[in-house]
């Protein structure tokens, strides 16, 4: 029994799917990172009271937005060619960056809803007691509104660690690309697929239980 | 001494204070009264600029508002605000919240605000909720709270918007007592106020407000015993 279970194909696929996972989780992991950082920045600037950065910033989220994030790693992959930019971007890298843009333009709305939903008696409240616009944000408004942000960027890491599964068009050594390696050669196609979804299911369950308990005790 | 001089208040095309002029002195308490949409509550959100002045001119102990070159923050220290919705932060604790601008703003240690803070929330009645959070205290206490946040500044003047409308009935005579106390001991106060009896036995004078101007003031006994204008009558025998 054991053995049968040992040597069955749905076993036999993790090694190779492990390997895939890794990759999936450093892309998601870095790419969130910097979008986090990109995504802060952008949302910053889409509360800025300066029309052209305001302007940039909205223009950016809708470009990112508003096109498929397949056509864009395509883009940056394939039409990023070293003859136009000078420099020649690896999948890996096309395929971080793709996560970064795309994460960052959900962000940067994350980041400006979740200012503009505190509250505005809150900074009445702190600039009636002689506080600047400037501390009012740092102490008032923005520990609110990060509270504010942690359910939605948990949903945004569910979205871009799904997302990555894309980047197996450009031979990214990703979980579903490895997968399809795997079948290629055993063409055990069904027992794969399935074990690449439940490696998904692994990561992206456990995630929306913690955020709903975060959520709740945040009270957000 | 907070001087209005011909104030005038647009949002967009609609002027909602119409050339308001009015002195508060020193130690006085001014009750604003008048129907929703008269504009009492925009008039007194000009004097500490939380909304911008169209024209005119307010002066608080002769510092003009509407002269850019004052420093509106430091000018806001010694105007303290209280909310009709309490806007205490709800991510601080009582005492967090009473301490904040003092150690922000007036850049005083921990230890000096707290000995700031701690007698102010015994004044307020609520020294055994300094480590609580807002939202573990009634209405009632949450707005002797902020009224605690507001008196940490130190201020010379004190604005109330309407401090009682948020309120259960049952929870309005505690803030109104700390009001009392507080005018008691001489504060400067402007009230926004539907309290009519606490205009009448706390207010040195009364003003009533409707259409964005100034329709009557005087001392509340004979604004609410024999008021002359035609719009205060009106006002008063809908509500009284």
């Amino acid at each position: 029994m054991i053995e049968a279970i040992l040597e069955s194909p749905y076993i036999n696929s993790l090694p190779t799917l492990f390997e895939g996972l890794k990759m999936t989780l450093l892309i998601t992991i870095a790419g969130l990172f910097l979008g986090f950082i990109l995504g802060g920045l952008v949302g910053l600037g889409k509360l800025s009271k300066n029309k052209l950065i305001q302007g940039i910033c909205t223009v950016y989220v809708e470009v990112v937005r508003g096109t498929p994030i397949l056509a864009q790693v395509l883009f940056i992959y394939y039409g990023l060619t070293e003859d136009l930019i000078g420099l020649s971007i690896n999948a890996l890298t096309a395929a971080i960056i793709a996560i970064t843009i795309n994460a960052a333009a959900y962000i940067a709305e994350i980041v400006r809803g979740a200012v503009y939903s505190i509250e505005k008696g809150q900074r009445e409240a702190g600039r009636s007691l002689g506080l600047t616009e400037k501390q009012t944000m740092r102490y008032i408004i923005w520990p609110q509104a990060f509270k504010r942000m942690i359910p939605p960027l948990g949903n945004q890491f569910v979205i871009s660690l799904k997302d990555t599964s894309l980047f197996s068009v450009i031979a990214v050594h990703e979980v579903l690309y490895m997968g399809k390696q795997y079948y290629n050669v055993t063409y055990e196609i069904f027992e794969t697929l399935v074990m690449v979804c439940i490696l998904y299911l692994i990561i992206t369950i456990p995630t929306s239980i913690i955020l709903r308990r975060l959520e709740r005790k945040l009270d957000v | 001494m907070i001087e209005i001089k011909n104030l005038h208040k647009s949002f967009g095309d609609v002027e909602v204070l119409s050339g308001i002029n009015a002195t508060i002195k020193q130690k006085e308490v001014v009750c604003v009264i008048g129907p929703s949409g008269s504009g009492k509550s925009t008039l007194l959100r000009c004097l500490n600029l939380l909304e911008e002045i169209t024209s005119g001119q307010v002066l608080i102990d002769g510092t003009d508002l509407t002269d850019p070159a004052t420093d509106i923050n430091k000018l806001r220290t010694d105007v303290g605000m209280v909310f009709q919705h309490f806007n205490l932060f709800p991510h601080k604790t009582v005492l967090e919240n009473i301490t904040l601008a003092p150690i922000k703003v007036k850049r005083m240690s921990d230890r000096e605000a707290k000995d700031v803070a701690i007698p102010l929330l015994e004044k307020v009645g609520l020294s055994d909720k300094a480590d609580a959070y807002p939202d573990s205290l009634s209405g009632g206490q949450k707005q002797r709270v902020a009224i605690a946040r507001a008196l940490a500044m130190n201020p010379k003047y004190m604005l109330f918007d309407e401090p009682t409308s948020a309120l259960d009935p049952e929870l309005v005579g505690e803030v109104l007592q700390v009001m009392k106390d507080l005018a008691d001991e001489g504060m400067t106060m402007v009230v926004v106020t539907h309290e009519m009896g606490f205009a009448r036995e706390v207010g040195d004078r009364v003003i009533f407000m409707d259409e964005g101007i100034i329709q009557e003031e005087g001392n509340p006994e004979q604004v609410f015993v024999d008021p002359q204008n035609e719009r205060t009558q009106g006002f008063l025998s809908k509500i009284l």
